[in-house]
């Protein structure tokens, strides 16, 4: 199936007007989503957005379901019926859904100091409110920067990205109708360690173009990485400041830092 | 002196901390010495693990030391530990903490505060009815819906933990046993240091307890004498579940503190009782009332204020 649009025109240019290797704007948001969650984040690559609300480590809602060594870890991922450009209800069982889950748990659960929470449950729950290609990238970003919120201690910031190919040239950061046409991979890193958290693949790629995919999808996360370590920091040292005021004069050392 | 021109300030006016980059990290005799704040998250590498040991929200990986979580490093001697911004209730043995019933088992109650897991509060660490010191019996055990039920609120001190890190509570003290005549708010538990008294009597006829755990009761003031009771220890009152009456200035004074607290949480402003009653004293000469507090212009007004004072 050929798209009528030219996916790379002859000046280098996307459909969105980016270059091959640019990633689309990413806007980062840690205002707190649903009731009273410990950590959230809101992250949007372009016209993709989700939601990420994360609970605990609280007691475990059913006892079956805990471990006595470390904390279980629970992610609902739901999909709103108006995130895609065609109307579609998707219910908790639908097939799609359940792999994503289970890919963003299988992402998590090596990174999550489980460990340090035995019996403990930490539910994850993941709203997709807009779609344009990249929705696992999006998912696990989203995801990685609400458990961060939520203090809960993990090894690393997981940074995932969307590699495409097109003929012989290689695209980044695939919007919904690039992602139609292309053979295309996710891949999630762990930057300082330069680890490999997730490869995700859903189409036929050849394995000529995969290590050059692979190798920019990697660099693509260091962008990512710095882009989401920028929020973090942001976050972080806004409520360190806000904590030094009932402090006062106590630690003047402190304040001058700001 | 801090001087806060508006609040939340612009994010570009932050001027973020001079993090020393990973070069400088193989000169780590010198690690913190110069007493700046520094800030790390999830897989920033602090120092070598050769010269320095890893605490909370740390791991070793590969000869180094690198945070786990987004907070501020702490060093003590060789220790190094990294405390989150945000985060649950981490309980210690002393706490004054609030919690909420959820389970009634065999001698023992379960306890939702705010922590990894729920507490546990045992049939022998509560005061029975019928003085103060005495053994508990197997009619005690049959009636324990009749003390606390599910749902009910309690206040209580965190005893020790067994041997999975569960806490356990107890209410041996006639300032703690059951929640009444008020309301329960709650702010992130990083926000309530660990104070002289965590009740508090305001003078409008409002008392608070700051629970650690970060969830804070406002009710209607008891009097020393009344709290007592005749013989020390009163347990119909104790474990009562009804209000007492309550009027409608209390109730208004009782809305007031509640929304202030929400306004001081929503901008990580730490609690305690002198930055309470500054913004108390501040709120009750605007006009609006306490649904007015919740606005933003009059929220951020708030906190600057009391910025400026403390």
């Amino acid at each position: 199936m050929s798209s009528r649009i030219e996916i790379l025109n002859a000046g280098g240019y996307r459909s969105d007007g980016r270059r091959q290797y640019e990633l689309r704007t990413i806007a980062i948001d840690f205002s707190p989503q649903g009731s009273n969650p410990d950590g959230s984040a809101t992250i949007s690559h372009g016209l993709t957005q989700v939601s990420v609300s994360v609970y605990g480590p609280r007691e475990a809602k059913m006892r079956s379901q805990t471990f006595h060594d470390r904390a279980n870890i629970n992610i609902e991922l739901s999909i709103a019926p108006f995130s895609a450009g065609e109307r579609r209800r998707r219910g908790k069982g639908d097939k799609r859904i359940l792999e994503l889950t289970q890919t963003l748990k299988s992402t998590f659960e090596p990174v999550i100091q489980t460990s340090l929470y035995p019996r403990a449950q930490i539910d994850i729950y993941v709203q997709v409110l807009q779609q344009d290609g990249g929705l696992l990238q999006a998912c696990i970003n989203a995801t990685t920067l609400a458990l961060v919120n939520a203090g809960i201690p993990m090894l690393d910031l997981v940074c995932a990205v969307t590699g495409g190919v097109h003929s012989t040239s290689a695209l980044l950061d695939l919007t919904q109708l690039e992602e139609n046409d292309l053979p295309n991979v996710t891949i999630a890193v762990m930057p300082r360690s330069g680890k490999i958290a997730l490869v995700s693949m859903e189409t036929r790629l050849h394995v000529d173009r995969f290590e050059e995919i692979f190798r920019l999808a990697g660099e693509a996360g260091t962008v990512i990485h710095s882009e989401m370590k920028r929020a973090v920091k942001e976050k972080t040292a806004k409520l360190v400041d806000a904590m030094q005021l009932g402090k006062g004069s106590a630690a003047p050392n402190a304040e001058n830092d700001y | 002196m801090i001087s806060f021109t508006s609040f939340p300030q612009p994010q570009d006016a932050y001027k973020r901390p001079e993090i020393e980059e990973d070069e400088d990290m193989e000169v780590d005799e010198d690690f913190m010495e110069n007493g700046t704040l520094k800030l790390a998250w999830p897989g920033e590498s602090l120092t070598s693990s050769h010269a320095y040991m890893r605490g909370h929200g740390t791991y070793v990986d590969n000869e180094e030391v690198i945070a786990s979580v987004a907070g501020i490093v702490e060093r003590v001697n060789k220790l190094i530990t990294v405390r989150p911004v945000r985060t649950r209730y981490n309980p210690e043995v002393g706490d004054l903490v609030i919690g909420r019933i959820t389970e009634v088992q065999a001698r023992r109650w379960k306890v939702e505060a705010n922590s990894r897991q729920d507490a546990v509060l045992m049939l022998s660490s509560v005061n029975l009815p019928g003085g103060v010191q005495r053994r508990k019996l197997e009619s005690d055990e049959l009636q324990m819906r009749t003390f606390f039920e599910e749902g009910d609120l309690l206040v209580a001190e965190v005893q020790a933990f067994f041997g999975d890190g569960t806490m356990s509570l107890h209410t041996r003290s006639l300032s703690y046993g059951k929640l009444r005549n008020g309301q329960l708010v709650t702010v992130p538990p990083n926000l309530i240091r660990r104070l002289k008294s965590h009740f508090i009597s305001l003078p409008c006829g409002v008392d608070l307890i700051l629970g650690l755990n970060g969830y804070i009761w406002i009710s209607k003031h008891v009097k020393e004498s009344d709290r007592e009771g005749e013989e020390g220890f009163d347990a119909e009152g104790v474990y009562s579940n009804k209000n007492d009456a309550i009027d409608d200035s209390t109730r208004t004074a009782i809305s007031q503190v509640a929304n202030i607290i929400s306004v001081l949480a929503s901008h990580a402003v730490p609690l305690n009782d002198t930055v309470l009653l500054e913004a108390y004293e501040w709120s009750v000469e605007q006009e609006g009332g306490p649904k007015a507090l919740l606005q933003d212009d009059v929220g951020d007004a708030l906190v600057v204020t009391v910025a400026s004072r403390s």
